[in-house]
């Protein structure tokens, strides 16, 4: 079982990860977006980071409500709205549960990326983050380590396609051939999560 | 790539310290990012809020003030605010009147906005949007995000603002925000890639001999690159690309926007082949506005935006304004 423990340290490991890969975001973002994917996420992990170390909610679905709701007052652009929405949704559909299943984990998370789906009107091969969670969310039947590589599958995936959503998609072909930023840190938080339960 | 600031992390905060000190008769929260009136809430009267990424000054923090903006929200560089700061600006400046938020078709901006209103109408203040879209450049369909937006958005918060400060009533203005919004389009070309404080270095790589047309604001490459052209050719491209889709039956209000490292030198010669061309293709230039408007940072090139107006558009054009970035009639 997974308790709010686990949740802190998926997200600690996730702010070391956009930490550590910040500066390879951004150059992902220059060519077909505007260049600052690493630094916002940055910023939004490291508050995240800060105010989970402050409060400390004892469920599962408070840290990652709590997570969401600060990423979508430090984040700014689509990022934050989109990451925010979901863990804010999936911390939700955890509900007030002291610990969790991994099958509910997967359950709610593929709650919290239908949200993201949603609010950003993006379905899988339109070049987005989603491209790199839906296969990360299939995979998570099976275990945390194959949701992982399916992310990162996911995201390799997206270079040749052509973006039909957010900035990149303003450049129409011309964003053929370029790994999509959004995707790539998908595949980060998802890499967090099996580096958080390699921990367990 | 040098840049004349401290940190590229207090890039945005130096920047509204520094214009707190210039214009004590704005409010300028530097540590929530607001600029507001100094005189907002004004009794009676609708209040706009704009707000959106930085990079793009003077718009939207220098476009505050009467018969413009009543506040803005900067956000990072090209980075759109937070629902958090857009609240807070509206309430600062909600006489009870309602408040209408002019927001760039760019889905960050988009979401935020959206979430935003949702909060401010909990907490009582009444919302309309007005969407800015006006970029010819892009292909509106199921492909793409949408147009962008431009330099419509100079247009919308003008004319709107010029409204909301005769004291119409909040469903006037927004619809006259859309009105010019729909009457507005767009082209832009850079002659070189800006550079962001955070990455240091242009953002795409453009040899000297070439440009892009049909560019944005954010930096991004435009819609095809050609090799380098004269002002007259890039005034025949540029005004073409924007009649094709407006195809205006009057007068137009005309903008010849810098993108921040073009000098009015070439802007005002830019401006003598935007007016040739127009002439050439019969249509009239109402009101002919150039300089460094929507800027996207460093980015050498322009853009021609045109605006179709009627009696009522041009009166509130014409109307007094006065904020950092555009002042005339008083």
């Amino acid at each position: 079982m997974l308790d709010a423990d686990f949740f802190r340290r998926w997200l600690t490991a996730a702010t070391a990860a956009v930490d550590r890969e910040a500066a390879r975001l951004t150059e992902l973002d220059s060519p077909i977006g505007d260049a600052d994917h690493g630094s916002n996420l940055q910023r939004g992990f490291v508050a995240v980071s800060a105010v989970l170390e402050k409060e400390a909610p004892a469920t599962p679905g408070g840290v990652l409500t709590l997570a969401g709701r600060q990423l979508i007052s430090t984040v700014g652009g689509a990022s934050g709205p989109l990451y925010g929405t979901l863990l804010r949704r999936t911390g939700k559909a955890l509900g007030d549960a002291p610990e969790v299943s991994e099958a509910e984990l997967a359950a709610a998370l593929r709650t919290g990326v239908d949200a993201v789906m949603t609010l950003g009107g993006a379905a899988p091969g339109d070049k987005t983050m989603i491209d790199a969670l839906v296969p990360a969310v299939d995979a998570l039947g099976t275990s945390f380590d194959a949701a992982a590589t399916a992310a990162e599958q996911g995201a390799l995936a997206t270079t040749p396609m052509q973006a039909r959503k957010g900035r990149a998609s303003y450049l129409g072909e011309r964003s053929i051939g370029h790994q999509d930023p959004g995707a790539t840190s998908s595949a980060l938080l998802i890499g967090a999560l099996a580096e958080a339960a390699r921990d367990e | 790539m040098k840049m004349l600031i401290n940190v590229a992390e207090t890039v945005v905060t130096d920047a509204l310290r520094g214009m707190a000190a210039a214009h004590p008769e704005l409010v300028v929260d530097v540590e929530n990012r607001v600029i507001a009136r100094r005189d907002a809430p004004v009794e009676g009267k609708v209040a706009l809020v704009s707000g959106g990424g930085s990079g793009h000054e003077p718009l939207h923090g220098g476009f505050v003030g009467h018969g413009m903006l009543s506040a803005a929200c900067p956000g990072e560089v090209f980075t759109s605010p937070v629902p958090d700061q857009m609240v807070r600006a509206a309430a600062a400046v909600d006489s009870g009147a309602g408040v209408l938020f002019v927001v760039k078709n760019y889905t960050g901006d988009v979401l935020n906005f959206d979430m935003a209103a949702e909060l401010a109408e909990d907490e009582g203040i009444q919302v309309a949007k007005v969407l800015v879209n006006d970029d010819v450049a892009v292909t509106d369909s199921l492909y793409t995000a949408g147009r962008r937006g431009t330099g419509a958005t100079l247009f919308v918060e003008k004319i709107a603002g010029a409204a909301a400060e005769e004291g119409q009533p909040l469903e006037r203005v927004e619809a006259i925000a859309r009105q010019v919004n729909a009457n507005t389009r767009s082209f832009g070309v850079a002659l070189s890639a800006c550079a962001t404080p955070a990455k240091g270095s242009p953002t795409f790589d453009l040899p000297p001999g070439e440009l892009e047309l049909g560019v944005g604001i954010h930096g991004e490459p435009g819609r095809e690159r050609r090799a380098m052209m004269t002002s007259g050719e890039i005034a025949d491209f540029s005004v073409d690309a924007v009649l094709e889709d407006l195809q205006p039956t009057g007068p137009v209000l005309v903008l010849v926007n810098g993108m921040g490292a073009t000098p009015l030198l070439e802007l005002y010669g830019f401006n003598a082949e935007v007016q040739r061309v127009l002439t050439e293709r019969g249509v009239a230039a109402a009101r002919t506005l150039v300089g460094n408007y929507v800027t996207s940072l460093d980015m050498a090139g322009a853009s021609v935006t045109l605006c179709q107006v009627d009696e009522e558009l041009l009166r509130l054009w014409d109307a007094p304004v006065s904020t950092a970035g555009l002042r005339w009639g008083m």
